[in-house]
Parts: C-alpha cells; sequence; structure tokens
C-alpha cells in the first residue's frame, strides 16, 4: 500500500512538471524526456510518456503498473518557468531533491505569475517594433510611429486574449489596429512609408515560439505535435495577413 | 550596419522579453539575434542570394544555441526563438499579400511562394546544426568509450 503511495507520488510529480511544461512552451520532445528522466531518477526506469500539444498520457510499468492522462488546454508563453522545471529535472537526476520537496517546488512555480510584469511587455513590443523598422531599412523619422503602432497592436492582443478564448482572433483584431494605426500616421503626414512601419509594427505578433517548435519538434520525430503547431503557427499568420489586408480594404 | 547590429541587438532581446525568457538570459538572447542577422545582412548586401543568406544565418543561430544552451545549462529554445525571429519573412510576406488584396494574384503568388522557401530554409538550418550537433555528441562518446 506504501509503495503504491509513493509510485502515485512520483506519477503526480512527473505530470506536474510535464504540464508546466507544455503550457508555458517548451517542445514536446523536451516535456516526454523529463518526464522520463524524472522518473528514472526516482527508479522507476520503466516509464511511457506520450505528450500532444493538447494533453500528456503518463504511464509507469513495473510491479505497480499505473498511468495517469492530463489535459492542457490553456497554452502561454512563460519560458522563465521553463527553464526553472528543466533546472529541478536537472537536481532530481542528481538525487538532490525527493518526490515531495520536487512537488512542492512545481506547486510553486505553477502558481508564480508571468516573468516580466506586463508593462514591460508591452514596452519590449514597442521598442522592438522601431527597431525591426531599421532593420527592414526604413527611415529613422518613422521609428517613433513604428513602436506606437507596434506597442498598441501588441497591447490589443494582450487584452483580447485575456478576454475571449477564441483562437486567431487576437491576432486578427491586433493586426487589423497596426494596419489602421499605421495608414492613420501616414494620413495625417507624420509617417512617410507605410509599409516599413507596418512590417516593424508587425513582428512583435508573429509566432516565433510555434514556428521554432514546430521545426525542433519535427526534428525529434515527434509528428502530431510539429504538424499541429506548423498548421497552428500558419493560421495565425494568416490571421495577421488578414488583418493587414482588411485595414487596406478599409481604408 | 552599426545601426543594424544595434536594432538588432534590441530587437532579440526585447523578444525574450515578449517571451518571458530568464532575466539573466537576455543578453545572450540579444547576442545570438544580432550575430544571425548580421551574417544574414552582410550576405544580402554582396549580393548573394536571401534563400541562402537565411539558411546561413538560421544555421549560426542554432550553433550558437546550442553553445549556450549547454554552457548556461537552459532549454536552447530560449536562444533559438530570438534568433531566429529577425529571420521571419515578415517583409516579404507583406508584400505578397499586398499584392493579393490588390488582385495582382501572380506576383503575389511568387512573393508568396518566396516567402514559403525562406521559412524552409530557417528550418533547414535548424536542422542542418541539429544534425552536425548529434555527429560531434557521437563522435566524443566514442572517443571516450576507446579510451577507456
Amino acid at each position: 500500500m506504501n509503495d503504491q503511495l509513493h509510485y502515485n507520488e512520483i506519477i503526480d510529480v512527473c505530470l506536474l512538471a510535464g504540464k508546466i511544461m507544455l503550457q508555458n512552451g517548451g517542445e514536446t520532445s523536451r516535456v516526454e524526456d523529463t518526464m522520463v528522466r524524472i522518473a528514472a531518477a526516482f527508479g522507476c526506469e520503466d516509464s511511457h510518456s506520450f505528450s500532444t500539444p493538447t494533453g500528456i498520457i503518463f504511464s509507469l510499468d513495473g510491479m505497480h503498473p499505473a498511468s495517469k492522462l492530463i489535459r492542457v488546454s490553456q497554452r502561454s508563453t512563460d519560458l522563465h518557468k521553463v527553464t526553472l522545471v528543466n533546472s529541478i529535472s536537472r537536481s532530481i537526476s542528481s538525487k538532490e531533491m525527493t518526490p515531495q520537496e520536487a512537488f512542492s517546488r512545481l506547486k510553486q512555480i505553477e502558481k508564480a505569475g508571468m516573468g516580466y510584469p506586463l508593462w514591460v511587455q508591452v514596452f519590449a513590443a514597442f521598442i522592438a517594433s522601431g527597431c525591426f523598422l531599421i532593420m527592414f531599412q526604413g527611415q529613422w523619422s518613422d521609428f517613433i510611429w513604428s513602436c506606437i503602432a507596434g506597442g498598441l497592436g501588441f497591447s490589443c492582443l494582450l487584452y483580447l486574449h485575456w478576454l475571449l478564448e477564441v483562437r486567431f482572433f487576437a491576432e486578427f483584431i491586433a493586426s487589423l489596429v497596426v494596419g489602421l494605426v499605421a495608414m492613420l500616421f501616414v494620413q495625417i503626414g507624420v509617417g512617410s512609408n507605410l509599409d516599413t512601419i507596418i512590417i516593424g509594427a508587425v513582428m512583435p505578433l508573429v509566432p516565433g515560439l510555434l514556428i521554432t517548435n514546430a521545426v525542433r519538434d519535427l526534428i525529434a520525430g515527434h509528428l502530431v505535435s510539429s504538424l499541429s503547431k506548423g498548421a497552428d503557427a500558419g493560421l495565425t499568420a494568416l490571421a495577421i495577413g488578414t488583418g493587414i489586408s482588411v485595414a487596406f480594404v478599409l481604408l | 550596419m552599426f545601426a543594424q547590429l544595434i536594432t538588432s541587438f534590441i530587437a532579440s532581446a526585447a523578444f525574450g522579453v515578449i517571451f518571458n525568457v530568464p532575466k539573466n538570459s537576455l543578453f545572450q538572447c540579444g547576442c545570438v539575434g544580432m550575430l544571425g542577422w548580421a551574417l544574414y545582412f552582410f550576405l544580402v548586401e554582396n549580393e548573394i542570394n536571401s534563400i541562402i543568406a537565411t539558411l546561413a544565418a538560421a544555421f549560426i543561430v542554432a550553433v550558437i544555441s546550442q553553445y549556450f544552451a549547454k554552457r548556461y545549462k537552459t532549454p536552447i529554445t530560449i536562444f533559438n526563438v530570438s534568433g531566429i525571429i529577425p529571420l521571419v519573412p515578415g517583409g516579404l510576406s507583406y508584400d505578397a499579400m499586398k499584392h493579393f488584396v490588390e488582385n495582382d494574384f501572380n506576383i503575389a503568388v511568387q512573393l508568396a511562394t518566396k516567402a514559403f522557401m525562406l521559412a524552409g530554409a530557417i528550418a533547414l538550418g535548424l536542422i542542418f546544426a541539429e544534425v552536425i550537433n548529434q555527429l560531434i555528441t557521437k563522435y566524443n562518446r566514442r572517443k571516450l568509450r576507446m579510451r577507456n
């Protein structure tokens, strides 16, 4: 009976670690690898983990076979948490942590807020837009206008993600806002080159993590998740493009 | 060129903030992005095909990311993401979209195809770097086994 409890604890630790990684933008290959490693460090050499972007199945073989399923519905991007779980998995592997300790540490990580406050993120998008404008051969006189358009678009994205749970709609509206704001600046005569302003300001919306993870999962042979992440990235890009083209049609 | 270096460094680090990477990795993220973009920019300025330039830059980004990931014991994604972002063919996709809206489908499809190929070049660059990484690991392991 006591043994069974011990194994349940191990499964819970593995699943929690996997769940945090998957929810915050870790690749599926990393999630599976981490879970199997943690189980092995706690003495369960025979374990299997199967994860897709929307859920994880984990099972232990041996004397006390058991398996559990966890559903992951909400995803965000917080690579800080992925790093923290990664380092916990490292210290478990070097036998520095008991399952109980690991579980309480993981719970803390799960509960913690985002790595950076909201205004810092919006400011980062603000600056990034301007920098991309320069990188794409824009003029310095357009710098601030691209910043403002990008910052507004990104704030829109964050707000709509928080408000609604409809995929792709937030990206669509955000890029629409970027397009309209950029056109406004050009119309009133402060911005000079509409194209570069829009390209710079749209960059913070690009699904960079999805693209990277899709490729990395493809390399690792995780076909299901790489294709679904690729489709996700493609549809997000399409939503951004549609938003911009609607802005063109409107004006 | 100097402005390009500075802006690509800041843009990549800012993307790190957007993706919530740990504070002490931000500088490295900026470096990865800056080096990748510098190579891309240099190659394109010297009239080398942008697909080749993107491939080379993505490769360098992935190699440096692997080095940083091993050195600082952090997931490689952190560095990959910020390095890849500047290479994403945003401008081309935008042009393609614009021509689609103007019903100029011939040019639009051409541009979209090119954007698609650039995306493929990014993926291929990452894959090449991973291949080399695995070869080095296997080679080192074999050397270690021989010595024992």
